[in-house]
């Protein structure tokens, strides 16, 4: 589809909305949806960007967050799955703090303590039912579920005695504040786990804990009211009402940020931290750059699957995108506007078609001064296709890889023939090397080349059993490839309940990806499908040493106190 | 701790049920325990222990001293350290014994040496490093347990962690180190006035009040969820801590004198950035524990697996280590052994901001024990047996310095087993599997 056959912002709106009301026919509580048991409750930390969106969402989008966050972790190919199993080390507790302290300044300061839901009746004094009010506001979207009585009560106390003590209402209110942004029941999203009401064995996560896990994967947001008052009415353990609540978020334009969120930590975005080029090899390459590459591709990925609602594969093969002026220069193209971002698409014949030829693929996967084959295909092997590259062995000679100089092996496909002779290193490079080479036609920043030191790149290969003579034809490989949308699906559902994919989901991951396949490769299905499923909710144990399991006692192995 | 009175505690039993500000008698849980380290107050002065890293150890050939005992030779890559030669010891020919778990490139020396335990890969283990064994036990009355710097600025350049998910960051800004403990927060220990800020009390009742929340949470979760909650209690604690130390008049530190903030500067990789910023680090680093804001902390200089790189230069030092041919007449990595020589010149630059301070009779460095070591021996075959490895500071007098120790095979948790006990804790024996040992490496003992 050509930019200038994509229909106007109304039809496209429409068709989701019309599409979504259909697919609850089709497959609201999908009959054949094979039972799955769940995996363990999590607990995981919030990320960065969910922090600010939390932030933003409850006080509003002006409050200013100035603080570093703890770095995440990647476990088993995800920052999602690195989130239920990261602590919070002192240096992060304190950084969450004094973010707790500057936010809450700013939530009461003059401009803002006009849209607190009430006004003290003197600002000298305290008032315990305003700051009753204030609190229990922003506790429920906080918390993702309601405070109990008797930890508002505390803070009240502690925004009692703040203003007391500072004669300034709005001072002891900032004091109690700092006790809900800085508490574990927000940095924390923890699953509390129940007895399913269909079966007195079947263990599910409660009501806010599905509102919570649905924002979160829908949105990368925490829940709005809307869905927190279902969540209270018990509407999600409905499957008409879990429906109607699902194809509400999803026809919302935050689906974009849900979507954003899952392909950043997917293709190791958070890597652009530290991205590093050289620049006297690469003068044209910069951090702006490296900012606009990013974006490019997740504007890409965004117009293709949720604005076209297209197939996912296409990804590795369109020719659609967005540039700015000064990724342009990096791709070689004019570009018209001088800031801001333009619809760009590359003739039918270029080289440049689907994310593998794009520069946060090939300049992320790079050395600093050269170009890495080696990087890119463990990348594809990696992160696209879930084939992990098992680490080199301990004692290589690597020399021929590096020298440059040698008359003989020009190019990066020379060296790593030559290197590749080495019998404890060809079963790695006969995996990870032809996808690699294939982008040699791309330098270390993303740079289209023909030639390496003089001689003609040749960028042909196979991936696994498919030929191809170029990235544009590792891209159409990629696309074809089973074992690409199968990725996608598993990764997905991965990031979904934070968690590895436990044994006795094997079968519903199988249907899942065909229902992936049955329903066009659209990301926006797939993600209502899992939203809409049991297995999503469903609890494998109920965790092991707690008290027990709300409605289901005794369920637990023991009563819980350190 | 728990038997002695602290600080903390005579604290608490003050200030319950009223705020006010108290002239705390100075304690000897603030000191070295033979205390013959006084300052110019008549105040016996802390011992501070640290680490030191840097990513791909050595050429083998140019490293290591050949004389063992006192007045040690320098080969080429160690002549750097010259001017602290008798404050520094190089214990080499230390292992990390795999016990047959895969030597994981540049991770598993750096990880079984600071634990102690050879790691699974991927890595599951719950091990603390000893840095932050060594923090729990001395790092309770001061502002930080401890602070850690990575002078490429990559904040998850860290090996300090209490479990393989809980690692403690690295600050990458020098910027933001200076604000973060000489900021707003900072008290001076020598300025002449002292006012306890009534909003302490305050803002620890809102931290007590999180507290509460603990049984609560806990029992809604699983064992290893719960662990990760008494993590994040514990880790509240050092604000507590702070807070409560901003209740009373920090004892005088003849030392500390704070400069001016640094200007913002390039960070990341590139060499000459990685230089700058770690020759401001280890001076921030200093003035932090003459200040007493800490007793530990933990520098890194280049990652494990270093990313340096020359301007210019399409090849990184963690790429020569591995590509680059021995010079046909030197006989060894050229470009490789500049980034060796690169990093020796910047643990002399470290040692040097430590012996630039005066405390007591002696300098910072006296009353300091740094650990210095690497991920590798010999970086292009990921070699960790015999990791290089280095001492500097006497401890507070607990130990010798000026030697050259050679380990012959001996397991490195020695070393680490040495640290714990010199810094006071009553370990007997640490390691795991092969690299189990109760032999502290006695000739370093004073």
């Amino acid at each position: 589809m050509t930019p200038k056959s994509i229909p106007f912002r109304g039809i496209v709106v429409l068709l989701i909305l019309s599409a979504a009301a259909v697919g609850a026919f089709r497959f609201f509580a999908s009959s054949d949806e094979p039972a799955a048991a769940g995996g363990p409750a999590t607990m995981r930390r919030l990320s960065e960007a969910q922090y600010r969106r939390s932030v933003a969402d409850t006080f509003g989008s002006d409050i200013k967050i100035a603080g570093r966050f703890e770095p995440e972790a990647r476990r088993d190919g995800l920052l999602a799955v690195g989130s239920s199993q990261v602590g919070l080390s002192a240096t992060g507790f304190e950084q969450f703090y004094n973010l707790a302290r500057d936010i809450s300044a700013q939530v009461v300061d003059e401009r803002h303590r006009q849209s607190l839901p009430c006004k003290p009746q003197a600002t000298d004094a305290p008032d315990d039912s305003c700051s009753l009010a204030v609190l229990r506001k922003f506790a429920l979207p906080l918390f993702r579920r309601p405070p109990t009585d008797a930890r508002l009560a505390e803070l009240v106390a502690i925004a009692h005695k703040a203003a007391e003590e500072h004669r300034d209402y709005y001072a002891g209110l900032k004091t109690a504040l700092v006790g809900l942004l800085a508490s574990p029941d927000f940095l924390f999203r923890v699953d509390i786990v129940k007895a399913t009401r269909e079966r007195a064995d079947g263990l599910s996560i409660d009501d806010y804990s599905k509102a919570a896990r649905l924002s979160y994967f829908l949105w990368d947001a925490e829940p709005d009211a809307e869905l927190l008052a279902a969540a209270a009415r018990g509407d999600l353990d409905d499957d008409s009402k879990l429906a109607v609540q699902v194809d509400r978020l999803i026809a919302s334009p935050r689906l974009e940020d849900g979507v954003r969120a899952f392909f950043t930590d997917f293709l190791g975005f958070d890597e652009f931290d530290h991205l590093e080029k050289d620049g006297a090899i690469y003068p044209a390459f910069n951090p702006k750059v490296a900012q606009d590459a990013e974006e490019q591709t997740l504007k890409t990925i965004a117009d293709l699957l949720i604005a076209r609602r297209g197939d996912y594969r296409d990804l590795f093969t369109t020719h659609d995108t967005f540039m700015t002026r000064r990724l342009g220069m990096i791709y070689g193209v004019p570009v018209e506007s001088r800031t801001g971002w333009d619809r760009f698409r590359f003739p039918d014949d270029d080289p440049r078609g689907g994310l593998l030829a794009q520069v946060s693929f090939t300049a992320l996967h790079s050395h600093p001064g050269r170009s890495s084959p080696t990087l890119r295909g463990k990348a594809i092997r990696e992160l696209l296709l879930c084939q992990p590259v098992p680490a080199p062995p301990n004692n290589v000679n690597f020399a021929v890889v590096q020298d440059t100089s040698n008359p003989n092996f020009k190019t990066a496909r020379e060296r790593l023939t030559a290197h590749r002779t080495e019998p404890t290193c060809a079963g790695c490079h006969r995996i990870v090397d032809p996808p690699g080479l294939a982008l040699e036609n791309f330098d270390g920043a993303g740079q289209y080349r023909v030639n390496e030191n003089g001689a003609a790149i040749d960028p042909g290969g196979d991936l696994d059993s498919q030929h191809f003579s170029d990235a544009a034809g590792l891209g159409r490989a990629l696309h074809d490839d089973p074992v690409a949308s199968a990725c996608l699906v598993n990764s997905v559902y991965r990031y979904a309940v934070g968690r590895t994919i436990a044994p006795g989901e094997r079968d519903w991951m199988k249907w899942l990806a065909k229902a992936f396949a049955e329903d066009g490769y659209r990301l926006p299905d797939l993600m209502r499908r899992i939203a809409l499923s049991r297995a999503f909710y469903a609890v494998s144990a109920p965790p092991q040493g707690t008290r027990s399991v709300t409605g289901l006692p005794g369920a637990g192995s023991e009563e819980v106190r350190k | 701790m728990s038997g002695k009175i602290c600080r903390r505690r005579v604290l608490r039993g003050t200030l319950r049920g009223m705020a006010v500000s108290v002239g705390l008698p100075f304690l000897d849980c603030l000191l070295n325990d033979n205390g013959t380290a006084l300052a110019a107050t008549g105040r016996r002065l802390p011992v501070r222990f640290g680490t030191w890293f840097w990513g791909l150890g050595y050429t083998p050939s140019r490293w290591v001293p050949q004389k063992v005992g006192p007045d040690y030779d320098l080969l080429p890559e160690l002549k750097y350290i010259e001017p602290y030669k008798r404050q520094i010891n190089i214990l080499s020919g230390f292992d990390v014994k795999l016990d047959g778990k895969p030597n994981t490139a540049h991770y598993a020396g750096t990880m079984g040496f600071r634990t102690g335990t050879a790691a699974d890969e991927p890595d599951r283990s719950q091990l603390p490093t000893f840095d932050v064994i060594i923090a729990d036990a001395i790092g309770t009355d001061t502002r930080f347990k401890s602070l850690e710097a990575a002078a490429t600025g990559n904040n998850t350049d860290s090996y300090s962690r209490r479990t393989v998910n809980d690692v403690n960051p690295g600050e990458g800004s020098p910027v933001q180190f200076y604000t973060r403990v000489f900021g707003p927060d900072f008290r001076d220990p020598n300025a002449a006035d002292f006012k306890p800020d009534p909003d302490v009390m305050l803002r620890l009742s809102v931290l007590s009040a999180i507290k509460d929340q603990r049984q609560s949470l806990a029992s809604e979760v699983g064992s290893a969820d719960r662990a990760r909650l008494d993590q994040y209690f514990t880790s509240l604690r050092q604000v507590e801590q702070q807070l409560q130390l901003q209740l009373q008049k920090p004892p005088p530190a003849e030392a500390c004198k704070v400069g001016a903030r640094p200007n913002e500067a390039p960070i990341g990789y590139e060499v000459g950035n990685v230089i700058a910023n770690h020759k401001l680090f280890a001076e921030l680093m200093a003035m932090t524990l003459a200040c007493n804001q800490t007793k530990v902390f933990n520098v890194v200089y280049s990652d494990s697996r270093s990313q340096l790189h020359k301007p210019g230069s399409t090849t990184i030092h963690h790429q020569y280590t591995h590509e680059e041919p021995n010079d046909k007449d030197l006989g060894y990595q050229i470009q490789s052994a500049w980034f060796v020589e690169r990093s020796m010149e910047a643990w002399t630059t470290f040692v040097g901001a430590l012996a630039a301070l005066r405390e007591g009779d002696g300098t910072l460095l006296d009353q300091t024990f740094v650990v210095a070591h690497s991920d590798t021996s010999f970086a292009k075959t990921h070699l960790v047996q015999a990791l290089p490895v280095m001492t500097a500071g006497s401890a507070g007098g607990k130990i010798k310095t000026g030697l050259h120790i050679a380990g012959n095979g001996d397991p490195v948790t020695r070393i680490g087993l040495t640290a714990q006990q010199v810094m006071g804790l009553s370990v007997e024996r640490w390691g795991g599997g092969s690299m189990d040992t109760n032999q502290p490496i006695g000739e370093l003992l004073t």
